[in-house]
């Protein structure tokens, strides 16, 4: 023998899919929407974006490598998702200093003192979220006009004047195509579509959770606007406005937030949709996407326990 | 659509570049260790002592027990000693060392080439001359095939499915005899259908071997109650309850086996096996092996006697490459790897994979990060990495819950785990806990 054999168990082979993949994959899917935003906002949702990445990264970093005293893994592209994200979900002129409280509670708090990537209960970029508008709710609730309106001024978002005016509803054309005001990453329908046919073709992602979420949103309100046919109740204003969009394809569907078996991700997305609607037409907040995924995040585990892959001969067919 | 089975599945990389290159005979050694524990079950009772004269085909073990099988010798010479071996898994175990004196064969093997169709023996004859020959399953599980022949009472055989599948990667022993043993194996099904009673049976062969559907749909015709069924290329196919799934619809419950569900499932290498044993008398004593890998310099797939050692395949192969890190029995999803090249050739060796040190080097193990592929994949539909904190948390009961003693080993999920986390690993190692603790209950 001239070479020491290595002995390991089988399989001897792999697929080659890595964590880094995944995560990259997800942030190729984020790059229409992130091109809407920096047609709309200009300059601006590029410094809150490019920011928003680097606080993310840079905390990561800093807490994993001088109070955890690990060597840290920002490379696996967790981190940069989480900074995109939560910057896809404030306003474009929201002051830097406090885009960066909200890196630090979603990247400290929400993921690295649960035990970083893979171990945290609530997404972080939806925690953040939710910390910044309950913590700066003037700040995190004015939207600046898009650029490419004519009136440039602060104005309400359309979920806004749901309940509010719904005269002044824009069309649903602009709302599909993102020349409407609101947070970053909310702007276009069609440009978060785009990255969940990129995510499925790529098999990032399945299907179950973010259709399971639109097909209740549409099926909830639809019925609602079968009995009263106001604005209010409009299915296709409820798909296409607010962060839902980007809620069902991006943050409902993180990996490590979310329910691992088909079963319990149509669960999942049924009770997002359902809390989803409820608070945007019964609630005191305008928008919910983000108190649901929250709170279904919370539900994850009890769902896995509860639910199980369909198991092999479980129905014995006799064909 | 092409039919395959219905839960989890992956189909990995299938570089079957030996695909296509005839069988080659490698010539025969100096010396054969033929190791008495060759299949499933008890090893075999040595016949013969040290000094005694053997011929090619001679008994030198004899089964014991129901579940086990005959072992012959595979050259003629002399017997040197009954000592132990170094075998594929890893142990050292009673073996049979044999001095090579010329190539004489027992008078009663019947060594011509001629295709005999006719079986004019009874069942029970059947099944009594595959005992004799010391036949395994040649897939690479290698149990005893008269066991399996044998339905338990009360059970009656309906089909009988041909496992022509070779799911796993790299491998193309059985495509290359397929190719070039069609009739004989035909004959093969023939005499199995008799032996068990059965008036219909399918021949299983994924979609990368045209050649072999053409060939296989063109012989077929004189063979009424066969029928040829292409599968989509997904592995684990060749997993027998996979297998049954994908050609009948019918899925073999949890712990059950498949004549359960009216099924008996045999390999082609098997039934080839079976044809020379019933119609030319000759015992189980050699095999085809594919010897390859992606630095090999000349792939191929190789008729080698039991008992030579795996180096004299490798240099069939054009040598060992300095790169390689590890040396694989069997395909790369569910082969051995081997601490040593001396180790014999046996009846379950279907493959010899050589895989460089870079690639045999397991990456560490990441934090799971729930992607859930390993769910979505598994062909039992079963939850590995749920398994896997169970068996490393030592919790035995829910392990037992959520049936880990349903895996079947096939490594999907080890291989497409994106953190390279070992999920089989640990599954195999808490099913074999949760069997011992259901049979100590059930005691």
């Amino acid at each position: 023998m001239v070479q020491k054999l290595i002995v390991s168990p089988s399989p001897h082979v792999h697929s080659g899919d890595t964590i880094q993949k995944n995560m990259y994959n997800v942030l190729i899917a984020l790059i229409p929407a992130l091109l809407v935003a920096l047609y709309v906002f200009r300059l601006d949702a590029l410094i809150i974006t490019a920011c928003s990445v680097l606080f993310c990264v840079v905390f990561e970093y800093l807490i994993v490598k001088y109070i955890l005293k690990k060597t840290p893994n920002v490379t696996d592209g967790s981190a940069i998702i989480t900074g995109v994200l939560l910057a896809f979900n404030v306003p474009s002129n929201l002051p830097l200093w406090i885009l960066a409280i909200g890196c630090l509670f979603a990247i400290g708090v929400v993921k690295i003192s649960f035990g970083g990537l893979g171990n945290n209960i609530f997404n972080p970029a939806i925690a953040g979220r939710i910390f910044l508008l309950i913590s700066f709710p003037a700040q995190m609730t004015t939207w600046p006009a898009a650029a490419t309106a004519v009136d440039a001024v602060s104005s309400a978002t359309v979920l806004g004047n749901l309940k509010l005016s719904p005269e002044a509803l824009p069309s649903l054309q602009s709302m599909f195509l993102g020349t409407e005001g609101g947070s970053l990453g909310e702007m276009s329908a069609l440009a978060l579509l785009l990255g969940l046919a990129y995510l499925l073709w790529k098999k990032t992602i399945t299907w179950h959770i973010p259709i399971s979420i639109l097909a209740t949103v549409a099926l909830f309100t639809g019925a609602l606007y079968l009995f009263d046919p106001q604005p209010l109740y409009h299915p296709l204003i409820h798909l296409f406005s607010g962060g839902l969009m980007l809620g069902a394809v991006f943050m409902a569907t993180d990996y490590v937030t979310s329910p691992m078996t088909k079963k319990g991700m149509l669960i999942y997305g049924v009770g997002i949709g359902f809390v989803t609607v409820a608070i945007r037409l019964w609630g005191a907040y305008p928008e919910g996407v983000s108190f649901a995924i929250l709170l279904m995040n919370a539900l994850t585990p009890l769902i896995n326990n509860y639910t199980s892959p369909k198991r092999f001969g479980e129905v014995v067919k006799h064909g | 659509m092409l039919k395959t089975f219905r839960i989890g599945g992956i189909h990995p990389k299938e570089q079957k570049i030996s695909a296509g290159k005839a069988i080659q005979t490698i010539a025969l050694p100096g010396q054969v260790i033929i190791p008495l524990s060759q299949h499933i079950g008890a090893p075999c009772q040595p016949v013969v002592k040290k000094g005694d004269t053997v011929k090619v085909g001679t008994l030198i073990g004899k089964a014991v027990g129901f579940v086990s099988a005959n072992i012959h010798s595979s050259v003629s010479g002399t017997v040197l000693k009954i000592d132990k071996a170094l075998d594929a898994s890893g142990y050292k175990r009673d073996a049979v060392y044999i001095k090579v004196e010329g190539d004489e064969w027992e008078a009663s093997i019947d060594r011509s080439p001629a295709l005999i169709k006719e079986c004019i023996l009874t069942p029970g004859e059947i099944l009594q001359k595959i005992a004799a020959a010391g036949i395994v399953g040649m897939g690479g599980a290698t149990f005893p095939t008269q066991v399996k022949l044998t339905p338990p009472p009360g059970a009656k055989p309906e089909i009988l499915i041909i496992n022509g599948v070779e799911c796993e990667p790299w491998l193309t022993s059985d495509h290359q005899l397929m190719m070039e043993k069609v009739d004989e194996i035909l004959v093969g099904v023939t005499i199995v259908m008799k032996a068990l009673n059965v008036q219909k049976a399918i021949i299983g062969i994924e979609n990368n071997k045209q050649d072999a559907i053409r060939l296989f749909s063109e012989k077929v015709k004189g063979y009424p109650l066969i029928t040829i069924q292409p599968l989509k290329v997904q592995y684990p196919q060749g997993g027998e309850k996979q297998l049954i799934d994908a050609l009948t619809g019918r899925q073999v419950g949890s712990g059950a086996l498949p004549i359960s569900v009216g099924a008996v499932v045999q390999n082609v290498g098997t039934l080839f096996a079976i044809y020379e044993a019933v119609q030319k008398n000759k015992p189980l004593i050699e095999r085809v092996v594919t010897v390859t890998g992606k630095e090999v310099k000349q792939p191929c797939n190789v008729l080698s006697r039991v008992g030579i050692p795996i180096n004299d395949l490798i240099d069939m192969a054009g040598g060992m490459p300095e790169t390689t890190g590890k040396v694989v029995s069997g395909g790369p999803m569910m082969g051995k790897a081997l601490p040593d090249t001396d180790i014999p050739v046996t009846k379950g060796t279907s493959g010899i994979l050589l895989i460089p040190t870079l690639e045999a080097k397991r990456k560490a193990m990441k934090d799971c990060i729930r992607c859930a592929k390993c769910i979505s994949i598994c062909p039992m539909g079963l939850n590995p990495t749920l398994l896997m904190n169970l068996t490393e948390y030592e919790v035995w009961d829910r392990a037992e819950e959520n049936h880990i003693t349903d895996c079947i080993e096939c490594g999907s999920c080890s291989y497409t785990c994106p953190a390279d986390r070992p999920l089989l690993d640990y599954i195999r190692l808490g099913k074999g806990k949760v069997n011992g603790i259901i049979r100590a209950r059930k005691n």
